[in-house]
């Protein structure tokens, strides 16, 4: 099928999808945009978290056709060209990021969390980041990442 | 010599890792995002018995399947049939049986990556089903059927030190079980094999150690080395998971026989039967010490379930061995150590390496002794606390720091948590809102233990690098490249830290790991900084030898780089090893085995809803001895993340693995600590600084995964009154339900 969306304010076009991809897949082979991550295909760890009509998702749970005529955000439209959103900044500055699988999710996920609430506290962080796994930080430094972000 | 000057982002600050930006806006190239042109996809069909001699393989309708390329079987692997780290005796794809539930039979290529796992299974295989070995104990017997035909016996390392007939006047003895742990890397297995014109082949791949794939690649493509090219893809975190072979060779084999690209990425699913997990052990030991709590004797038995292929088996029971008794001063130690092959899936490194499942082991007997002593557990260990210049098990002396006693007491003397909020997010169940603090106990409990860095046992342990120091632009630039394998914990950071030191310039560019330069080594027993750290450092060093050269006197490297430069650039390669290691004597596992040691203890506090079973770890602190902290927010990453993988150990984490069946290979069914399961944690990092070793850097990445289980169990068991012997901790363990 062909499968028009707008991703990351861009309309764009997939030609020959098959109906059982996810929008995950066509994001990542289709569309030319990896950001968003493969590490369960299953809804479990947040891995692919993008914005569907500005409602966080994890793109492995949606099928591609549902997201026909929808506006998608991901990570990699999250700032402008060559720029880095203060999230970003911050992920950096407080050493949030180590492999990386789950750092664009997360980025996504925290994005949606200070959009709610600009001033979360701890048990918010922890809440609101529940579904996005990471292996390598012990989220130490991420925890530290969203309140500098916070505060930015 | 040559004068240094202090850089800005040299060693000992924390500068922003070179790949973070793309890390963070998604542009960095894992090994799964990659794609080139005309690129098929690979999928493999696996083994669903644990035991089986395989009757027939039919491709047929396989083959049948539109936009299916190729279909490939055991037949079909051109060179060596078998694979394998230490011992090459896993089949690329099964010959005639297979071992065990997962086992790669026969591979895919196809146009699209559903095509490719539809046509995997019109794949008709006829087994003979067999009764699997599934026992590690049984395994032993003579009489059980053999895995492979060699035995079930991979390796049994005796240790004995000391009189070994010892009496004491108090004795525990414990016998202890840890399950298998899984790496659980995010990023799934995964890679991009192109074919070349010369008919070799370049691979795009996340791996631990790209020479060690090399080998074996090359080897099972019956390809010189010299055309099997491989580069560092994006790493998705290791762990150990990716020490081993897992789609590399299959990848290959599809590339060469189609002409075109093909890429490989596992499922989550797939993920849990592609790679080796941390062994399930058995152990049995027994403390004797005197009525002061000096310890007099350990003697211990450990059997390590290694499954169907060796992997590292062979290096794991080594180290739950000789660091099987912690880091004790023990006048007399007997321990057995064994590695067996069963039907089970195969097991090999994970972070820890054998020493995690002793530490739970002898963690456990000291809170048990401690507890028979009417001591404090803390005041125990530090009278045992092993003490440099004490031996080993081994007989090997430890040399340089070995501040036991003093991190437990940092530990011990760091406040405790305040109690809880009332928040009933703070308490076990946290949102599932199961308990408003009724049935509710607190406790707390202490764990220190003990790992080798680096290769042991005679290995030829080296790394190479490359540093290239020229003027761009009118300004000095240096290049260093390496074939060590950045898995996320910093390394590329740290490399430019140290080209930064040595040589005063700023501008550092690291390039991409590849096998074009010598080995560096596996990126794993938590040796890359103190190794390929090592040989960048050496490298700097020649590149500044060089530059005396040219200036003919002691160079002042603020002033005359620009002038020596004008001469052209200075390329230095070097090849640097640490001090040699021995093997162990196959009688009495005496031998200076290990490079260096190193220490970490950890307090745990936890609530623990007795009535529920529910645990909610509320702090852990942690104090380690880094020598040297190169990237000191680093070294606080790995220790937090390492804590971590400690935790879910504890009390989440194991494959369930019944009749030799993976029965949740999911991260549904696996858990693996999310943020609402790792609490805040203090971190105490002592810097004491190793002579031996570059800068004085002690290893950092696995020492806090190895005490963190004992120290949240011991702080249950505070808690509960309960004994548990087994980690991880359920929570039909706390309500005898």
């Amino acid at each position: 099928m062909r499968l028009n969306l707008s991703v990351n304010g861009e309309e764009r076009t997939a030609d020959d999808v098959w109906e059982g991809e996810s929008l995950l897949y066509v994001l990542r082979e289709r569309l030319g945009l990896p950001g968003a991550k493969n590490a369960c295909e299953q809804g479990e760890c947040g891995s692919c978290t993008v914005y569907l009509d500005g409602t966080p998702v994890c793109a492995c749970l949606v099928a591609a056709g549902q997201a026909a005529g929808r506006a998608v955000r991901t990570v990699e439209g999250l700032a402008g060209p060559g720029a880095l959103h203060p999230i970003q900044q911050a992920f950096l500055t407080a050493g949030a990021v180590q492999c990386g699988f789950c750092t664009p999710g997360l980025i996504v996920a925290v994005h949606d969390l200070l959009e709610r609430n600009p001033e979360p506290s701890d048990p918010d962080i922890r809440e609101a980041l529940a579904g996005n796994l990471c292996r390598c930080t012990g989220y130490e430094h991420i925890v530290a990442a969203v309140k500098l972000a916070a505060r930015r | 010599m040559t004068t240094s000057v202090a850089t800005a982002g040299g060693i000992g600050t924390s500068p922003v890792r070179p790949d973070g930006t793309l890390k963070v806006t998604g542009e960095f190239a894992f090994s799964s995002d990659l794609w080139a042109d005309r690129m098929l996809w690979g999928a493999t069909l696996r083994s669903p018995h644990p035991r089986a001699r395989i009757v027939s393989v039919d491709l047929t309708e396989a083959l049948r399947l539109p936009g299916v390329h190729a279909v490939l079987t055991a037949e079909d692997v051109p060179g060596a049939k078998h694979y394998g780290l230490e011992h090459r005796d896993q089949p690329v794809l099964a010959i005639g049986q297979v071992r065990y539930a997962g086992e790669p039979v026969a591979i895919v290529a196809a146009d699209h990556p559903e095509t490719a796992r539809r046509a995997a299974a019109r794949i008709g295989v006829e087994y003979e089903v067999l009764a699997p070995v599934v026992d590690s104990e049984a395994a032993l017997d003579p009489a059980c059927a053999p895995v492979h035909e060699s035995g079930n016996l991979l390796r049994h390392v005796p240790i004995r030190k000391g009189p070994q007939d010892v009496v004491a006047p108090v004795v525990v003895t414990g016998e202890y079980e840890v399950g298998m742990q899984d790496q659980a890397f995010l990023g799934p297995e995964s890679g991009l094999a192109i074919p070349a014109e010369d008919g070799g082949v370049d691979l795009f791949i996340a791996t631990q150690w790209l020479h060690g794939d090399l080998a074996q690649v090359a080897d099972c493509l019956g390809l010189p080395p010299e055309k099997v090219r491989l580069s560092l893809a994006g790493v998705g975190g290791a762990f150990g998971g990716r020490e081993d072979v897992s789609m590399q060779v299959h990848a290959c084999m599809l590339a060469l026989r189609t002409g075109r690209p093909v890429k490989m990425v596992y499922s989550r699913e797939e993920s849990f039967f592609g790679h080796v997990h941390r062994h399930p052990a058995r152990l049995r030991y027994e403390h004797g010490a005197d009525e002061t709590g000096r310890l007099l004797y350990v003697r211990a038995r450990i059997v390590l379930d290694g499954g169907a292929y060796a992997s590292t088996s062979m290096a794991v029971v080594a180290n739950a061995t000789t660091l099987g008794i912690g880091p004790y001063r023990v006048p007399s130690v007997t321990v057995d150590g064994y590695a067996v092959y069963t039907n089970n899936p195969p097991c090999g490194a994970m972070r820890g390496f054998g020493a995690v499942q002793a530490c739970f082991a002898y963690e456990s007997q000291m809170d048990r002794l401690a507890a028979a002593l009417g001591l404090d557990p803390v005041e125990l260990r530090a009278r045992n606390a092993l003490e440099p210049g004490d031996t080993m098990p081994t007989g090997q002396v430890v040399t340089g720091p070995a501040p036991v006693a003093e991190l437990l007491r940092r530990v011990r003397d760091l406040p405790l948590p305040a109690p809880g909020t009332g928040d009933p997010r703070e308490f076990p169940g946290g949102v599932a809102n199961t308990t408003r603090g009724e049935g509710v106990r607190r406790g707390v409990g202490y764990g220190v233990g003990i790992k080798n860095v680096g290769f042991s046992e005679g290995f030829d342990d080296y790394s190479t690098a490359r540093v290239r120091l020229e003027l761009v632009g009118g300004e000095p630039a240096a290049v260093v490249h390496t074939a060590a394998a950045e898995v996320g914990q910093g390394l590329v950071t740290v490399m430019a830290q140290i080209v930064r030191t040595e040589l005063g310039v700023r501008r550092v560019t690291v390039a991409t790991a590849d096998t074009t330069i010598g080995s560096a080594g596996s990126s794993s027993a938590s040796r890359q900084t103190y190794v390929t750290g090592g040989a960048v450092k050496a490298a700097c060093e020649a590149v500044r030898r060089e530059i005396e050269r040219r200036t003919g006197r002691d160079a002042d490297l603020a002033t005359d780089l620009v002038t020596v430069l004008g001469d052209g650039p200075i390329e230095e390669t070097v090849e640097w090893r640490h001090k040699p290691t021995f093997p162990i004597d196959p009688r009495t596992g005496q031998g200076d085995a290990h490079v260096q040691y190193a220490f970490a203890a950890h307090r745990a506090t936890v609530d623990v809803d007795v009535e529920l079973g529910l645990v909610r770890v509320v702090e852990i602190a942690t104090a380690q001895d880094v020598g040297r902290a190169l990237h000191p927010q680093s070294v606080r990453g790995q220790i937090a993340g390492g804590t971590a993988q400690g935790l879910g150990l504890a009390v989440m984490e194991e494959i369930q693995v019944v009749d030799g069946r993976i029965r949740n290979p999911s991260f549904t069914d696996y858990l693996i600590p999310t943020i609402l399961d790792v609490p805040p944690m203090l971190i105490d990092v002592l810097e004491l600084g190793d002579p031996e070793a570059p800068y004085g850097l002690r290893g950092v990445g696995e020492p806090p995964t190895i005490s963190s289980t004992p120290a949240i169990v011991a702080a249950i068991r505070a808690a509960t009154g309960l004994p548990l012997k087994r980690v991880p901790v359920r929570p039909e363990h706390l309500t005898g339900t």
